[in-house]
């Protein structure tokens, strides 16, 4: 198709041709089209179907405040439902598609719809489907959704990536038309620290969309100009295609750069867009206003836009949407629409002005007090008619109307604090209020300087006292001279007279009836006018409908507009795709991957990983021949106690302690007695809450008298870190001792097995004597490996074994593990992952995560005598609570099913053989639960009532998640060498 | 001399360095670290054995100092990490607390940690796309804490057009891996 509607002039680039689609029709633009202004100028009026009626619409204006031309962009996994066609910038290529329609865009089956509006009305859900009350959630509800609604997802993955960042300026400038131009080039020429952003892809906001000069050149060139002299200054940052899109607490202001949506895909590398986190330390709204429509019957059709738009899209993109055009407004502003059309060659069959007094105008027909009372044409205006002054009846023909009802300044960004705006008398509008958020300021047609002088003047102005608050000399260059036309304006919100629906809301299918309605059932706050009918809420919340809403419902109540108010303005400004707010922490890279010193290591011996908080810890280590995990883990348990296993412990929390209080602080911390612990030894320690409920426990080696390790949990890391911090800082600021964690910077292997001393003395220096006389379980110290590297050696046992932990710095850990797997082929030493540990622990009856788990105390464990009365730690004084030491307290106990085979279910919870099986009569629940391969039977320890007066009794361990009820064993929890004679062989 | 082969964060033997248009991101193994912090009431001392081992003050907050081999960053109040080339100072936790007695608590931080340095003119774009530190009006040199990939990290602004970060040695890949995704997308 021809573009039979293109216009001379614009500001788009003639000399490329650009190829696009809408539903599957072939059209060409130019660049320096959007897709609305490129079908335009094809003569394209019908673009989308409404919400609910499946009406027919097109464009209403010419930016992001869009309520009816929103369409489907591209295909396949980049399919952008929503996206406003006045905003989507045309590229060679281009797939739109409209939505919300079946078959097709022209012939509409769901308009249907439209024939049953009476029984649509605002809150119909509330009255009607209402029986029988089952049919709503599965037959009713399904059924509106699918009528109703906007684009689709494709439901494939989004392939592009997006980014976050973070910018800083002295001053953040919010829209560049000709009040954020004048304040950039005050404050860019001071050398103040700017950002200017703009959510449109050419600066210059309506000097672009105007014809007025600016000094003796064009607006548009003028800003042109403005933008290339601040493009070459160092300290301002031009961010076009950028949306503003909340303010927010100390002068931080979010902002998404729409990168790459311009393009057909964005280049290798780089980002479809970029959620901006702007510190500011002031800002300045320039943001402009936005033309209101006027109500009246049939005020939908495509073909009626608002009146300023009309003009943009003839000035900025030489696209009009008729040939024969005319214009309904109640100020002049609608005037100058009519100039700029007759100027580029188009017929304006009548301007017709509410105000008996409107202004003549030259070479154009002028109705003065008429209002247009109906509109025809099936897919798109052909006819207004016309109520004239004098009484009559008349109908014009024309393909479009341009509509202005004036303009409200853009206050949205001011009442992101919960900011009220302030009623203008003399412009008919809201403008911001006094309570602006801290550090901001507004300038331009967004504060109500509504002609281009004042704007210019305003950003000077307001920029100079924000440069003199900030302590920079502000530039005084002489302003430009520009059109100062005062705001004529005869307040006029809908047309009374007329049959058909008058829409306020293009975007909900809300009319001038539906407010009268919520009226009438009184719905009269606004919030509740809102809510009950859906004016303004969605993609373009109410921008252009909002304040239409209000001052029917001010008439209906009988109130003036400022008594009825405005809703809450919210962020985000314009729509934000869930892709920006997630940025780049998505799929693997959700979070960040801790990997361990042996991980590379690990993964050439196959291992399988579990993540453990960001850990990624080998969970076993399969050998060839091995079909199932157990077989695995089975082996790994046994080749521990039978010889020798190695296992990757550096996830565990260490926390370096030092200081002359070091002792006193860690006697303070932990439950049990540290002040006495000898220099080069080792003891396990338990750690309350402050409420007595047991937080940690970890075993704490003293390295010298002033100098302890601790270790923690490897999830408790952070927590106990963070915790001894508090305590430290805040409850004991007067203990000399100091924290550091050094979790990372060791490299520590476990080394457990009847031969780990064997083992280890193959790599320990031989000046360190490390036999069990020399040193016995539960000691410590440094010593060399390898022939002199630095390491830390503890003997400790988790498995029960005989055990080390050896560390040496991370650099290290690699070429340790392998060191220590060769050295140990004699043994057949096996490395052993989380499972086998796990086993080996529970065989050992030592508590972990599952017992540890913010309900038990030291008493529950078993550990009661732990917690010394002959000094104050944190949580000893309530963990003497009478409520925690009832006779029948929980205790740790083991479990033995009556048939090995049995599993013993981790979570299960026990029960008496006779009795009911309900929460009333628990008896208590197992924590931890595995199948041990030393005693070749399921096994399993947790918490039971009187626990240890009940070995040997006989009880149900039942499950109602698995259906699960077996008989188990009360036995000791310590399952393996009770007596621990092994763990210090 | 021990015959361990020590490999970098990244898990190489080598380390690892990466050019794009305007920017080197290096990875940089050969760095000791020890943190000093002061003793409670001995601030004085340490203040003065570090003016000794430094050759400067100890910096203040958000600053560094030191223009030899050890160099200094503050990280706390009374608590700072000290640098020095590893190959020359693998024992230099043990080489601080020697200067400092009782005076201080040092403690081993090197392989806590994995630095990458930032070089070249594309440092800012790429930072400002990582972390909410304002690189472009930090002093030269200074330091400051800040989240860069979801991980802590200190960030150090050692000369014009070149930062280094300071992260968690065990999520190294992470972090390396959220600097280059920055640099493709920004430069």
């Amino acid at each position: 198709m021809s573009q039979k509607n293109r216009l001379p002039g614009g500001q788009i680039d003639r000399s490329q041709n650009l190829d696009f689609t809408f539903d599957g029709k072939r059209f060409t633009g130019h660049p320096g089209d959007t897709l609305a202004s490129a079908l335009m100028a094809n003569g394209v009026r019908l673009m989308g179907r409404s919400f609910k009626y499946h009406r027919p619409r097109g464009v209403l204006t010419s930016g992001s405040e869009e309520p009816n031309a929103l369409v489907e962009l591209r295909s396949g996994a980049r399919q952008e439902p929503n996206t406003r066609a006045t905003t989507a910038e045309l590229f060679d290529g281009l797939e739109a598609r409209s939505q919300n329609r079946w078959p097709s865009l022209t012939f509409d089956a769901m308009a249907v719809n439209d024939r049953f509006s009476n029984f649509l009305t605002a809150g119909f859900y509330y009255k009607t489907f209402m029986w029988p009350a089952a049919f709503w959630e599965k037959l009713y509800e399904p059924i509106i959704r699918k009528a109703a609604g906007l684009g689709s997802l494709s439901l494939e993955e989004d392939p592009d990536s997006y980014d976050k960042g973070y910018l800083h300026c002295d001053l953040l400038i919010v829209g560049a038309g000709p009040a954020g131009l004048s304040a950039a080039l005050t404050a860019g020429r001071s050398g103040a620290r700017v950002i200017l952003a703009d959510e449109d892809f050419a600066m210059g906001g309506r000097l672009n969309a105007e014809t007025f000069a600016i000094d003796d050149t064009a607006g548009a060139e003028w800003a042109a100009a403005a933008v290339a002299e601040l493009h070459g200054m160092n300290n301002v940052r031009l961010m076009p295609r950028t949306t503003v899109i909340g303010g927010f607490d100390h002068g931080i202001y979010g902002a998404v750069e729409r990168v790459s949506d311009h393009l057909p895909t964005p280049a290798p590398g780089k980002s479809r867009q970029i959620l901006w986190r702007v510190y500011t330390r002031r800002a300045l709204l320039c943001a402009g206003a936005i033309e209101r429509p006027i109500a009246f019957a049939n005020n939908d059709r495509p073909g009626i836009l608002l009146a300023g738009a009309m003009r943009a899209y003839a000035n900025r993109w030489a696209a009009t949407p008729a040939q024969k055009v005319a214009v309904f407004t109640n100020n002049d502003d609608g005037h100058r629409t009519a100039r700029d059309l007759m100027a580029k060659g188009v017929r304006v069959a009548a301007v017709i002005d509410v105000r008996p007094d409107a202004p003549r105008i030259a070479d154009c027909e002028l109705l003065a007090g008429a209002q247009v009372i109906d509109t025809s044409g099936r897919l798109g205006l052909s006819f207004v008619k016309l109520r004239q002054a004098d009484g009559s009846e008349r109908i014009i023909e024309c393909g479009a109307l341009g509509v202005s009802g004036g303009w409200n300044p853009n206050v949205h960004l001011t009442c992101h604090q919960r900011g009220r705006p302030a009623w203008n008398p003399a412009i008919s509008a809201f403008v911001p209020g006094t309570d602006l958020p801290q550090g901001q300021s507004v300038a331009g047609a967004a504060a109500g300087a509504f002609s281009t002088h004042a704007a210019l003047r305003s950003g000077a102005e307001q920029a100079a006292a924000i440069l003199g608050d900030l302590g920079i000399k502000p530039d005084k260059a002489r302003l430009p001279r520009a059109e100062d036309a005062p705001v004529n304006i005869q307040p006029f919100w809908h047309v009374t007279e007329g049959r058909g629906r008058a829409w306020l809301d293009q975007q909900n299918d809300v009319t001038v009836k539906d407010v009268k309605l919520a009226h009438q059932e009184n719905f009269r706050s606004v919030e509740h006018l809102k809510r009950y009918t859906t004016l303004g809420m969605a993609t373009d919340q109410g921008k252009t409908s909002n304040m239409g809403g209000l001052a029917i419902m001010a008439e209906l109540a009988g109130k003036s507009i400022p008594g009825v108010g405005t809703t809450i303005f919210r962020p985000p400004y314009t729509p934000v795709a869930m892709g920006t707010l997630g940025g780049r922490a998505r799929g693997a890279h959700f979070h960040p991957v801790r990997e361990t010193p042996s991980h590379i290591w690990a993964r050439e011996q196959g291992a399988v990983f579990v993540e453990a908080g960001n850990w990624l810890r080998a969970q076993w280590f399969p050998r060839p021949g091995e079909t199932h995990w157990r077989q695995s883990v089975d082996r790994e348990v046994r080749a521990v106690r039978g010889s020798v296993g190695v296992c990757d412990v550096t996830t565990l929390g260490k926390i370096d302690v030092q200081g002359t209080d070091a002792a006193a602080f860690l006697n303070k911390v932990y439950a049990n007695g540290f002040a006495k612990l000898a220099v080069g030894k080792t003891r396990y320690g338990l750690m309350l809450r402050e409420d007595g409920i047991v937080m940690d426990d970890g075993t704490t080696a003293r390295l010298a008298e002033d100098h302890f390790v601790m270790t923690t949990t490897t999830a408790n890391a952070v927590p106990v870190y963070r915790h001894l911090e508090f305590v430290r800082q805040c409850l004991f600021p007067d203990m000399d001792v100091q924290l550091i964690s050094t979790t990372e910077a060791w490299a520590q292997y476990a080394v457990a097995g009847p031969n780990a001393r064997k083992l280890l003395q193959k790599i320990v220096d031989p000046g360190f004597d490390i036999s069990n006389e020399a040193f016995p379980f539960m000691a410590c110290g440094a010593v060399t490996i390898c022939g002199g590297l630095r390491a830390r050696l503890f003997r400790i046992s988790f498995s029960g074994e005989l055990a080390y932990e050896i560390a040496v710095p991370t650099r290290y850990g690699d070429a340790l593990i392998r060191r220590l797997m060769a050295a140990g082929e004699e043994f057949d030493v096996t490395p052993y992952g989380t499972e086998a540990l796990g086993v080996m622990r529970i065989e050992k009856g030592h508590a972990a995560g599952n017992e540890l788990n913010g309900t038990t105390t030291a008493l529950n464990l078993r550990m009661g005598r732990m917690v010394s009365k002959k000094k104050d730690a944190i949580g000893s004084t309530l963990s003497e609570r009478a409520g925690l030491n009832t006779p029948d307290a929980l205790a740790l106990v083991g479990f033995l099913p009556k048939l090995p085979e049995e599993k013993v279910t981790a979570g299960g919870h026990l029960m008496n053989r006779e009795g009911p099986l309900d929460a009333k009569h628990d008896q208590g629940y197992v924590t931890s639960a595995c199948y041990s391969p030393i005693l070749n039977s399921h096994i399993g320890i947790g918490y039971l009532k009187s626990g240890s007066e009940r070995m040997g009794e006989r009880l149900r361990l039942v499950s109602p998640l698995t259906g699960q009820n077996i008989e188990v064993e009360v036995v000791s929890a310590h399952f393996v060498d009770p007596e621990g004679d092994r763990l210090r062989a | 001399m021990h015959d361990l082969t020590a490999t970098t964060a990244l898990g190489g033997t080598t380390a690892e360095v990466r050019d794009f248009e305007g920017l080197r991101i290096s990875e940089c193994p050969d760095w000791a670290l020890a943190s000093l912090a002061s003793r409670l009431g001995r601030e004085d001392e340490v203040a003065a054995a570090a003016q000794a081992l430094l050759g400067a003050a100890l910096p203040g907050v958000g600053a560094c100092a030191g223009d030899g081999p050890v160099t200094a960053f503050w990280i706390g109040p009374e608590q700072w990490m000290l640098e020095a080339p590893h190959g020359s100072h693998e024992d230099l936790a043990a080489r601080i607390k020697a200067a400092m007695g009782d005076a201080g608590s040092v403690t081993e931080q090197t392989d806590g940690w994995v630095r990458f340095d930032l070089e070249g003119a594309g440092c800012h774009q790429v930072l400002e796309l990582m972390c909410n530190a304002d690189t472009r009006r930090m002093d030269s040199p200074a330091a400051t804490r800040t989240a860069i990939a979801h991980q802590s990290c200190f960030l150090i602004r050692r000369a014009d057009g070149h930062f280094s970060v300071i992260g968690p040695r065990s999520s190294a890949q992470s972090l390396h891996h959220g600097l280059i995704e920055a640099a493709y997308s920004a430069l």
